[in-house]
């Protein structure tokens, strides 16, 4: 009612991240990197103070896409590579949600690298954190399009792929992303630092995590002694971004590019009555 | 002036148009639609031309009548041939008879000796001559005023269309496209001009019809892949969607656009795509999603021959099987097909109702034949009923978004519903929507998702039926206006018919379906596929009767209703032979049988027991 309450104006409860924690346990193997992904989250939801029923969590399939499970907020968990299209048709249909989609490196990279190239370029306002273990882990450990050529610890690619890698930064970039940056679940504040700003950037966010597989690549528990916070700041350019990517070991950390751009969204402009629309069919 | 006139005054009348790129087929017959309808009749047009973007041939197909008209005749009244480049490509669709007449210009060649030994008579005007008359004078104008005056439409109907259709280009063009059509007017034989008082008509093609049906439905968010033929219902909508409040996305494929209509419903927006064979089977894994997580959506899928990238311009009703039988797993879901342009609307802003009320996927057929084509039809007909989406209300209880209820349609939250949270899911799960592989979950999770379905009330829209007696045609699509003028006739014949056209096919309405044959002695199932495709499909249900058979014929050729006639007139006289009729354009129908119906008293013993399908072959 006008007037009648200036006393108290109307506080949201404050949620800790604990809050945002579902009550269902995670299948992933102990030691995961995806936890430390699931506790970043949680920490960034906090720090941004989003409401739960204004969060949603999309991804595909795979043992990173359980992620939305684990997260009490709106969620959909989809079909194998197909994330990115299921958030861009829920932020299409309804622009005030924060939609953040998550998924791994055969997901995003394989079966769902034409989304992710297009989502790129499209920029809509999606976060898209891919966990890269850099292999297939719920079908028991496969070569991904981030595999070592080399690595042949699986029968299916005995002799190791024998194909180059994805360098999934360089493509991001390439595919017209507007923000980059790499992460790792060994450094839980460096990365809930880097989801918060992900959220935060207006247009596509392209977050990537080295997200070890304590399973089928046992080798990633030394990347904690690889990674290195990066010596730069982000740039807005591309050109130097790309120098950078191309230049840098695949292992620093920080965001490393960040632009402007268009965001993009269907018109929503209201204007005509459907019997308006009707009237020209009239003879 | 020409000795020869139409002979008679048939009810109907069909005109077909033919030319190479760029003489103006296609453009002749919508302003002939469009005077006909100026002059108070109903009419259709449909269109054929080759795959090529500029330069192929093209022909637009014009009949029109005082009644509606929902298909195409066996034979065509007049031909206007505004030249005979690759005027064979059309000899099997535009069939003609000793009764028709066929209107070109001896300037622009020799009448093809294909189509003399039709027997048609020759109408030869110096087209050209008239056309280049008149500064900046049109040869197709000119055929288009002799054709009008032939028809009996008032030269004023043309006028006004003509002009109405060209003067947005320019002035000029516009007063030199009248001044061809009086010239050609002129010259054709006097007949007496009809016009009748038109009741309230509307001009839509199917396409158009479909994207209308949607967002009557309430679809404002739509995401889909360009393709032939659906492509022109996405561009009608993707304007008329941000008027309402709505949008379009442009997908990068459609694995893209159907997972992205499933995000949009989730979101609570009611969500369509349109597509076409290839792209409802890219599609099939997300359909599949939409079923077990629950989400409603809707696929128009605007059929054409296939397989594989088949006949991407013509029609063809053989996306019946992928539609009902593509998905893994048990996957029930809804498939309707319009009957006609003017039913495209309804039978999508139905499905649209459906989709949302049900919570799953509708998928609903119409073809090239209709989505390309265009009428001049009766306004619309509207669903009448809300039918909205059961969304939750939260209370005290925990939210349980798959929840086992009575009718297995669950309420649903929406994203920004405090209290609702719950992640949809397409691994199985329990009510709760947590994933699980427990046999007990998985078993009433299906139920519930097949029960929502069955139980469901659909009313009387399953099906349009008319005409009675002991021969029945079953039908869908776009056969539907053939079928109806075949039982037409045959009723004429002493062979009461009746015709019964399936706007539902999936769930089948059982009992409706049993009354509807009740009393019939003799079942065709028609159909323009190869391989019978609704017929096996009612056989499988057990829904046939003994003795029913298959009238079935791949596209592109339209079914015609001399074509049905003979067919079905073959399978009550087996003397009769069934290619009875004289065009010799199109391939005689011939009816085929299982070796052993469903309903029939002596079962199936084994594949051999199966004899090999034959026109001859009685039950």
């Amino acid at each position: 009612m006008e007037g009648a309450s200036t006393s108290s104006t109307y506080q949201a409860p404050v949620l800790k991240a604990k809050d945002y924690k579902s009550d269902i346990n995670p299948i992933w193997c102990p030691g995961c990197g995806d936890f430390g992904v699931l506790a970043a989250m949680t920490k960034a939801a906090a720090y941004l103070g989003l409401a739960k029923e204004q969060l949603a969590m999309v991804s595909g399939i795979g043992c990173s896409s359980r992620l939305p499970a684990y997260i009490n907020s709106y969620g959909f968990h989809g079909i194998h590579g197909r994330s990115l299209a299921i958030a861009a048709g829920l932020k299409a249909a309804r622009p005030d949600l924060t939609v953040v989609v998550a998924g791994g490196d055969g997901d995003g990279f394989s079966i769902g690298g034409n989304h992710f190239i297009h989502a790129c370029r499209r920029n809509m306002d999606l976060t898209y954190i891919v966990m890269d273990n850099e292999v297939y882990g719920m079908t028991k450990g496969q070569a991904s399009p981030t595999t070592q050529p080399d690595w042949r610890n699986s029968k299916l690619t005995p002799r190791g792929t024998g194909v180059r890698r994805f360098q999934p930064a360089a493509l991001a970039l390439a595919a017209g992303a507007s923000f980059i940056a790499r992460g790792f679940t060994g450094d839980p504040s460096g990365l809930t630092q880097l989801i918060v700003q992900a959220i935060q950037h207006p247009g596509f966010s392209f977050l990537h995590v080295l997200s070890p597989c304590q399973t089928y690549q046992p080798e990633q528990k030394e990347w904690k002694h690889l990674v290195h916070e990066s010596e730069e700041e982000a740039t807005d350019d591309p050109i130097e971004a790309a120098r950078r990517i191309q230049a840098d070991d695949g292992m620093s950390l920080g965001v490393i590019y960040a632009q402007s751009l268009p965001t993009w969204l269907p018109p929503h402009l209201s204007q005509a009555s459907l019997p308006e629309i009707e009237a020209e069919f009239h003879l | 002036m020409p000795q020869e006139s139409l002979s008679g005054q048939p009810s109907r009348l069909s005109i077909a148009i033919t030319g190479s790129g760029g003489s103006g087929a296609v453009t002749t017959g919508s302003i002939l639609l469009a005077a006909v309808a100026r002059a108070g009749y109903y009419g259709l047009m449909t269109r054929s031309a080759g795959p090529q973007i500029r330069g192929g041939e093209s022909a637009a197909m014009v009949r029109f009548g005082p009644g509606p008209v929902n298909g195409m005749d066996d034979r065509f009244d007049i031909l206007v041939a505004l030249d005979w480049l690759n005027i064979s490509r059309f000899y099997d669709e535009i069939p003609l008879g000793a009764e028709s007449l066929v209107l070109t210009d001896p300037a622009g060649g020799a009448v093809p000796a294909e189509i003399l030994a039709s027997g048609a008579r020759v109408v030869e005007l110096p087209l050209k001559a008239m056309a280049d008359a008149v500064a900046g004078g049109r040869l197709n104008m000119a055929a288009l005023g002799a054709a009008g005056a032939l028809a009996g439409l008032p030269l004023a109907a043309l006028e006004a269309e003509a002009t109405a259709a060209l003067g947005r280009k320019s002035a000029d063009i516009a007063a030199a496209a009248v001044a061809c059509l009086q010239a050609g007017y002129a010259t054709a034989p006097a007949r007496r001009v009809t016009a009748i008082t038109g009741t309230e008509r509307w001009n839509m093609s199917g396409n158009e019809a479909s994207g209308l049906g949607a967002l009557r439905g309430g679809i404002r968010f739509v995401a889909a892949y360009p393709i032939t033929p659906a492509t022109e219902m996405l561009e009608w909508l993707a304007p008329r969607l941000e008027k309402v409040g709505g949008g379009l996305l442009q997908a990068e494929d459609e694995l893209a656009s159907v997972n992205m209509i499933i995000g949009g419903s989730f979101g609570g927006v009611p969500s369509l795509t349109a597509t076409s064979g290839p792209g409802l089977s890219l599609m099939m894994e997300g359909l599949g999603l939409a079923v077990t997580s629950e989400t409603p959506i809707v696929v128009a899928n605007v059929m054409r021959g296939g397989p594989s990238t088949g006949i991407p311009t013509k029609s063809e009703q053989s996306d019946l099987n992928i539609a009902l039988h593509g998905f893994h797993g048990d996957a029930p879901h809804l498939v309707l097909a319009a009957t006609d342009i003017r039913d495209c609307t309804f039978t999508t802003q139905w499905a649209v109702r459906l989709a949302e009320h049900l919570q799953t996927v509708a998928i609903v057929l119409t073809d090239q034949a209709l989505g390309q084509s265009r009428t001049i039809c009766d306004p619309p007909a509207r669903f009448p009923d809300e039918l909205p989406r059961v969304t939750a209300e939260i209370g005290d209880e925990p939210y349980r978004r798959y929840a086992l209820t009575a009718s297995g349609i669950s309420p649903m939250a929406l994203p920004g519903q405090p209290g609702g949270l719950y992640v949809a899911d397409g691994l199985e799960h329990n009510p709760r929507g947590t994933p699980s592989s427990m046999a007990k979950d998985h078993a009433a999770q299906l139920e519930k998702r097949r029960r929502k379905l069955l139980d469901f009330d659909y009313g009387p829209w399953w099906a349009e039926i008319s005409g009675s007696g002991p021969l029945a045609l079953v039908t869908w699509g776009s056969a539907t206006g053939a079928v109806v003028e075949a039982a037409e006739r045959l009723t004429a014949a002493g062979h009461p018919t009746r015709a019964i056209a399936l706007r539902l096919i999936a769930p089948l309405r059982h009992a409706d379906l049993a009354q509807a044959l009740a009393g019939a002695e003799r079942v065709l199932v028609v159909e323009q596929n190869q391989g019978g495709q609704l017929f096996h499909y009612l056989h499988g249900e057990r829904a046939l009767p003994a003795g029913a058979r298959s009238i079935a014929r791949p596209g592109p050729l339209p079914l015609r209703p001399g074509d049905i006639v003979a067919a079905a007139l073959a399978t009550l006289d087996p003397q009769t032979p069934a290619a009875a009729h004289a065009a010799g354009a199109s391939p005689a129908l011939t009816p085929e049988s299982l070796g052993r119906s469903a309903a029939s008293p002596t079962p199936d013993t084994g594949p051999g027991d199966r004899p090999a399908p034959s026109a001859a072959q009685e039950l």
